[in-house]
């Protein structure tokens, strides 16, 4: 029998190059030793790694001189009988030995298939010193960042519009068209966080004052007309120039409420707007508005006019009219009483002595204090009306025979005054009489005797009298009332209408519960005030003894300075709550007073 | 600096007549640094001086003038991209276009900052901006890669191309293959674990670090030693077969070097490029979103 062996070997360019030998022999050995018959330059081979024996049916056995197998037609064996008419491919290390038979003579192709080492194997040699073949591409990675940006972020959201647009209330829970939420809502409006369109009704629409007003529909009103805002306002600085041109060309109107009232900017109270904002057009108005009534104001502690105040002009139908008149022009004003606070707080007349005497009772002090007739209101933001009967009766008693007439009610004190006569003589009391158990002294019997002699002396009189006697002057309502005497039905005399206003500055705010640190003293010169006439109120210049303007502004030295801006006393808005930064501000002032409380208590 | 630059990387530069050099960073003494630093400083003044209403952030005339300069930089930034496939030497050159992405891609990161007015929050708004300072900061990590890594891959590679390094190796193992011919099968499988392994195997964080614990030549090359130690004589073919293993062994710790420093050359890009992407991605959610709901 023999062998031809065809070992193939390719060039760089991948011909093949054959070369074929003949074996004239009965068995041939497969090795990677050289004097192999068919030797395998390959280490996986063994030395000897196997021998052909020619069998006499014409086929072939294959079989492994060690315990190392080897591969037929993909199957490991140790040994094999192989059909050369058939064929197989037997499989040595790296190398392919394909047998066939060709006219009585058994053909062994021999080919390497795999490279002498990984280096020498084929090697995609572009991005092969590159980290290419270890990441995904970074156009890959760009792709899949783009798709899943705009999906999460525009295309979900928009979507979320879509479907809710119109909607009144949204159901709890995330939408996503809150991921463009810019930032928190002011505590007003936190509920609304998961509801945008509560407000950004329409796409690529600014927010409309529509919007606010469907909530605000009472609260809120405008400043002043449009057409009179615009001519107030200072011509645009660059600043509002380019603000200009963003909104006109992005489709946002001037002059909406959210062009001053600015969301999203964080979880606590709407931010008060800066002084700037006020004195833009108010720091010089009148060059712009000259017909306005209103003078310049700039900065609280440098450029604000003199406080006007509403003076009371008439009452009439128990209105008060009313005018403003400056501080400067030191202004009175008849409110319809008699009354000088200087004799009342006096720290060293009979007023003083009495205070004393009648300590114990109301718990005053060696002479009368502002609040031991004066109460504050509720909220404490200003004073209750005085009240004769609470506030000034425990000294001016309208005290008769053990009744007291009745206060503000002339036709009741007349009637009280004529039953008072019509009762009869006084009563005799028994101490005066003999009879009785007599006391140690005698000047009890004295002063009963006396009381009794005073009261048997009225009781002689005439009820018109007394009537007279009481409106007159040296009467008990003539030393506070300005009384006229015109008669009139049911009443002998008419009283001057009295008026107590409970605020002076309609335009500003002033809370007394934020100055309880200081004296009434200290404002209010009561102490020289000797007619009810004086207006005793503080002109601007007592305020900045503390106020400075938002920056700190003052024209004279301030040892401990409050920064004032406008929106401490005035609002946009006008209405009679406080201004928002005074809010503000006794919010923040109770919450740390609260906290102060409950550290103390837990102590 | 940048002396040598590998091939796909940012070419730092063509040594001018006189024989001295200046790289990317230093291009025209510092013209893009001066012009990035003007430029910073015009935005934290504008920032600090103008008082705008109601507060500094995105949504004052002040904060729109920023938003567009910031975007019209992110794009011209982005440009860098196409810029550097298309090779010109007219006016703007690669060097000076790199200098000034640089720079100005570092004056950037103050203009989005100031633009924010620091409201930091979990929304797009933030999405855009945090993307944008990872992609700046991947910016200057591959600048500290280009000013650090070029000189250590030139001393590295002692001149050698890629394709020399790589056929130096082939010839060592065809080398070594044939020298482990006459081997008994013992000693035939340990060179052949040698050959068989992939020096450019071991996945991105062994590129990194360079670090191969299971170096098989290395092995091979021990175990044999220690079989020469015993069987000493120069016609041992081990003998051969321990040379040429050792210089194989130098071979690939050279290769491993040299992919170590290009990995780390090129890893910054796998975040700077796909995060641009990712950023203008954001921005576009973050411009429409604000208009959307204005």
């Amino acid at each position: 029998m023999t062998f031809t062996v065809r070992q193939i070997s390719r060039t760089s360019d991948g011909r093949e190059i054959v070369r074929a030998s003949n074996i004239d022999a009965g068995t041939i050995k497969i090795g990677r030793d050289a004097a192999s018959d068919i030797h395998l330059a390959d280490l996986a081979v063994e030395l000897h790694h196997a021998t052909i024996t020619v069998l006499d049916n014409g086929r072939i056995n294959v079989a492994s001189e060690t315990d190392r197998d080897f591969a037929i037609d993909g199957r490991s064996v140790q040994s094999i009988d192989v059909d050369p008419l058939k064929g197989g491919e037997l499989v040595f290390g790296s190398h392919r030995l394909t047998v066939s038979k060709d006219g009585g003579v058994v053909i062994i192709t021999v080919e390497r298939f795999e490279a002498v080492s990984d280096s020498t194997g084929e090697k995609q040699e572009i991005g092969l010193f590159t980290l290419s073949g270890l990441l995904a591409g970074r156009r890959m990675q760009a792709w899949s960042f783009i798709s899943m940006v705009l999906v999460l972020f525009l295309a979900w959201p928009i979507y979320t519009y879509a479907t809710t647009s119109g909607v009144k209330n949204r159901t709890a829970g995330f939408h996503a068209d809150e991921s463009w939420n810019s930032g928190p809502l002011s505590k007003a409006h936190a509920k609304l966080a998961n509801d945008c369109q509560a407000c950004h009704t329409e796409k690529f629409v600014a927010v409309t004052d529509d919007s606010c007003r469907a909530c605000h529909k009472n609260d809120s009103h405008d400043h002043s007309t449009k057409a009179r805002l615009a001519q107030a306002a200072i011509p645009a600085d660059f600043g509002g120039k380019v603000k200009s041109f963003f909104k006109t060309s992005f489709n946002k109107p001037e002059g909406g409420c959210v062009d001053c009232h600015t969301e999203h900017e964080g979880e606590d109270y709407m931010k008060p707007t800066k002084q700037a904002f006020c004195t833009d057009c108010h720091g010089t108005l009148k060059q712009r508005l000259t017909d306005t009534k209103l003078a310049n104001a700039g900065d609280f502690g440098t450029d604000h006019p003199q406080f006007q105040v509403a003076a009371t002009v008439k009452v009439q139908n128990d209105q008060r009219f009313y005018r403003r008149v400056s501080l400067d022009t030191k202004p009175s004003e008849n409110n319809g009483l008699i009354f000088p606070h200087d004799v009342h707080l006096s720290k060293g007349n009979g007023v003083a002595r009495m205070a004393q005497t009648m300590r114990g009772e109301q718990g005053w002090g060696s002479s009368l204090a502002c609040k031991d007739c004066h109460t504050p209101s509720k909220d404490g933001h200003r004073y209750q009306p005085v009240d004769m009967e609470k506030d000034c009766q425990m000294c001016h008693s309208l005290g008769i025979g053990g009744k007291t007439l009745k206060h503000a009610e002339p036709a009741k004190v007349v009637a009280q005054i004529r039953s008072f006569y019509a009762s009869g003589p006084a009563y005799r009391p028994a101490s005066l009489d003999n009879f009785a158990r007599r006391r140690p002294g005698d000047y009890a019997a004295v002063e009963t005797a006396q009381d009794y002699a005073v009261g048997s002396r009225i009781f002689q009189g005439q009820a018109s009298e007394a009537i007279r006697d009481v409106f007159a002057q040296g009467g008990a309502c003539y030393d506070c009332h300005i009384i006229s005497k015109t008669p009139s039905r049911g009443a002998p005399v008419t009283f001057r209408d009295v008026v107590q206003p409970d605020r002076y500055m309609k335009k500003g705010w002033f809370d007394h519960k934020a100055h309880d640190d200081e004296t009434c003293e200290s404002c209010h010169a009561a102490t020289t005030s000797g007619k009810a006439t004086d207006l005793l109120l503080p002109g601007i210049s007592t305020c900045r003894t503390c106020h400075v303007g938002e920056n700190g502004g003052k024209l004279k030295p301030v040892k401990d300075p409050v920064a004032s801006s406008c929106a401490l006393c005035h609002d946009y808005h006008l209405d009679n709550k406080a201004p928002w930064r005074s809010k503000i501000k006794q919010k923040r002032l109770d919450r740390q007073s609260n906290a102060k409380t409950t550290i103390a208590s837990r102590n | 600096m940048a002396t040598q630059a590998p091939e796909r990387g940012v070419q730092s530069g063509r040594a001018k007549s006189d024989g001295t050099h200046e790289g990317f960073l230093r291009h025209k003494s510092y013209r893009w640094l001066k012009i990035a630093f003007v430029l910073s400083a015009v935005a934290i003044a504008g920032y600090v001086l103008i008082d705008v209403k109601p507060r500094p952030n995105g949504g004052t005339w002040y904060g729109y003038l920023l938003g567009v300069v910031g975007t019209l930089l992110i794009f011209w930034l982005t440009m860098l991209g196409i810029r550097k496939r298309i090779p010109s030497r007219k006016r703007w050159s690669l060097k000076g276009w790199t200098s000034a992405h640089i720079y100005l891609g570092i004056a950037l990161a103050v203009i989005g900052t100031l633009h924010t007015g620091f409201q930091i929050d979990w929304n797009v708004h933030t999405l855009a901006y945090v993307l944008m300072m990872l992609v700046i900061l991947s910016g200057l990590w591959g600048i500290t890669a280009y000013t650090r890594l070029p000189k250590k891959m030139s001393l590295n590679r002692e001149e050698l191309t890629e394709n020399q390094m790589l056929e130096g190796l082939r010839s060592m193992d065809r080398q070594i293959n044939d020298a482990a011919q006459p081997l008994d099968h013992r000693y035939a499988e340990l060179v052949r674990k040698s050959l068989q392994e992939n020096p450019f195997g071991g996945g991105l964080l062994r590129r990194l670090i360079g670090f191969y614990p299971k170096n098989k030549t290395r092995k091979t090359l021990a175990r044999l030693s220690e079989e020469i130690a015993f069987r000493p004589g120069e016609d041992n073919p081990i003998v051969r077969l321990d040379g040429l293993l050792a210089r194989k062994e130098s071979k690939v710790q050279r290769l491993r070097k040299h992919l170590q420093y290009k990995a780390r050359l090129e890893i910054w890009l796998y975040f700077h490029v796909p995060l641009t992407f990712a950023l203008i991605a954001a921005l576009s959610a973050h411009i429409v979103s604000v208009f959307f709901y204005w």
